[in-house]
């Protein structure tokens, strides 16, 4: 792996602390998708492939121009075609392509029981370890972007890892260095919204007022960001999430919970070795058992 | 009559040892199969639910084992509950000698038995145990079907998942201390645990602890 263990900040169902002593001096790193600029080639789709291995079944049409139908252990990234009617009735030809948001504050992370399955590396992107993951599917429960894909072959969870291995050694991820419009640019995290500012100035100066950077903040913001023409309305490009944030059911079931239930359980157990110590055990008694003969011959 | 009663019916007296079958051998058996699940569901599931209890997950053979085994061993013990229920959910209704029991806790907890009500086959803690155990396993069993990753799962939206794996999780932190209450219960009242080994109680342990149902025995017994 090109990434190495000073490089990780977060550790899925690890309590220890993780290495404090490097950071990323350069900043964390992003995925830019600007959606106004993307035609749909799916060319990003297939570098995926290419530079993964991933071969995804061929499946058949249903309708649409989503093709594959959906994210896959095989497909970590996916165009997604939306038509949207806009106010003045006109048709707009939405395209997002998706992915794992890589979220600053992953509920993936949160959610997974298997020590160092899912790790968080100190530009910001979060990857998975299958040799740790146990397939119990709890990434899928906490994700807020439905992103974790658990394969039907080995029972572990896939989705994309931003190329972990390319930005490691300093490359840019597959999906960038392939986009033939450059719509998915790829840099520090502080350049790709100084860019995307940029490009949301021109949009809002071609009539989209409404153009904005999707980077959420209910996930601590994501290190993959979009370009959107319409910010105020993120629904309408496939389902984005408008707020996304790691659901309150899943932050009780993997937080102080977790502490104070085993430790209700060890109380309880030393409650009844306590009242063992100090009351003593309800034994019968000789006595007990004369009277039960006694209460018989009286009956007999 | 011979000695050997563990092969008898319940609630058969025999003078001659001063014993009463408690269990039948089916019920018996039963039980230490629910006993075996119930441990490694538990284990399992806190292996997965407290990360430093991960370790216990090598006692399964790794993660991956642990995480496929655990609800078919789970089903096994729904089957194995039932068996036991089938044979004593007739005598857990809550009667009014019972909720006097309960006002009585600290005689309980305190070993003074004469000072509380004449007890039947079992006593208000044994039922709330019981309830509290049905409870549990409905829910458990509801939720962990839903959170099957490998079945069914995909069946359902992501927020009944989340809604579930919560349940799952609080009703079988419910179970593990109810659990540790019938464990210590059997351990503190001495004579208990040979009525689910051997299947039978003494006399005397039935008319200390339990004297209406050793009363009806012997009613019954006489007819």
């Amino acid at each position: 792996m090109a990434l190495q263990s000073l490089d990780i900040v977060r550790r899925s169902a690890t309590t220890i602390p993780a290495p404090q002593a490097r950071h990323a001096h350069s900043g964390e790193v992003a995925k830019l998708i600007d959606v106004t600029k993307c035609i749909g080639c799916k060319a990003c789709q297939v570098a995926c492939m290419e530079w993964n291995d991933l071969r995804d079944d061929v499946g058949s049409c249903n309708g649409h121009y989503d093709n594959p139908a959906d994210l896959s252990d095989q497909s970590w990234t996916l165009m997604r075609f939306a038509e949207y009617e806009n106010d003045k009735g006109d048709l707009e030809w939405l395209i997002r392509k998706d992915g794992c948001m890589h979220c600053a504050d992953p509920g993936c992370l949160k959610a997974c029981p298997a020590p160092g399955a899912i790790v968080q590396y100190a530009n910001g992107i979060v990857d998975f370890v299958e040799e740790n993951c146990i397939g119990c599917g709890y990434c899928v429960t906490g994700c807020p972007f439905n992103v974790p894909r658990i394969s039907k072959k080995d029972k572990k969870a896939y989705k994309c890892t931003l190329c972990s291995d390319r930005v490691g050694v300093g490359l840019e991820p597959a999906c960038v260095k392939t986009c033939p419009t450059g719509a998915i640019v790829f840099g520090s995290k502080d350049d790709m919204q100084r860019h995307a500012d940029e490009r949301i100035e021109d949009l809002k100066s071609r009539g989209f007022e409404q153009a904005g950077l999707y980077d959420p903040a209910g996930v601590g913001g994501t290190h993959v960001m979009y370009v959107l023409h319409h910010a105020d309305k993120p629904e309408i490009y496939s389902g984005l999430p408008k707020d996304p944030h790691i659901s309150a059911m899943v932050r009780l079931w993997k937080g102080a919970t977790k502490p104070l239930a085993v430790l209700a359980i060890v109380g309880a157990a030393l409650a009844g070795f306590l009242h063992y110590v100090g009351v003593g055990p309800n034994e019968t008694t000789e006595e007990d058992e004369k009277a039960a003969r006694r209460e018989l011959e009286k009956q007999s | 009559m011979t000695t050997q009663t563990s092969g008898q019916p319940v609630d058969t007296p025999n003078p001659a040892a001063g014993e009463i079958v408690r269990y039948n051998a089916g019920t018996r058996v039963a039980h230490w199969i629910l006993v075996l699940c119930f441990l490694l569901v538990a284990l399992s599931g806190l292996a997965m639910f407290y990360p430093p209890l991960y370790w216990l997950s090598n006692l399964f053979g790794g993660g991956d084992i642990m995480r496929a085994v655990h609800p078919w061993i789970g089903l096994v013990m729904v089957v194995a509950f039932l068996a036991v229920a089938s044979q004593v959910y007739m005598h857990m209704r809550i009667e009014q000698r019972d909720r006097q029991w309960l006002r009585q806790t600290n005689d309980v907890v305190a070993n003074r038995e004469e000072k509380l009500p004449d007890v039947g086959r079992y006593n208000a803690g044994q039922k709330l145990v019981f309830f509290s155990v049905i409870t549990c396993a409905t829910v458990l069993l509801l939720t962990g079907l839903e959170i099957w990753r490998a079945y069914f799962t995909a069946y359902f939206p992501v927020e009944l998942t989340r809604f579930a794996s919560l349940l799952h999780a609080f009703f079988a932190f419910v179970l593990i201390l109810t659990i540790i209450v019938h464990i210590y219960a059997a351990i503190w009242v001495r004579g208990s645990v040979r009525a689910m080994t051997r299947g039978t109680v003494t006399y005397g342990w039935a008319w200390r602890h339990h004297r209406a149902w050793f009363r009806d025995v012997m009613r019954n017994a006489s007819k």
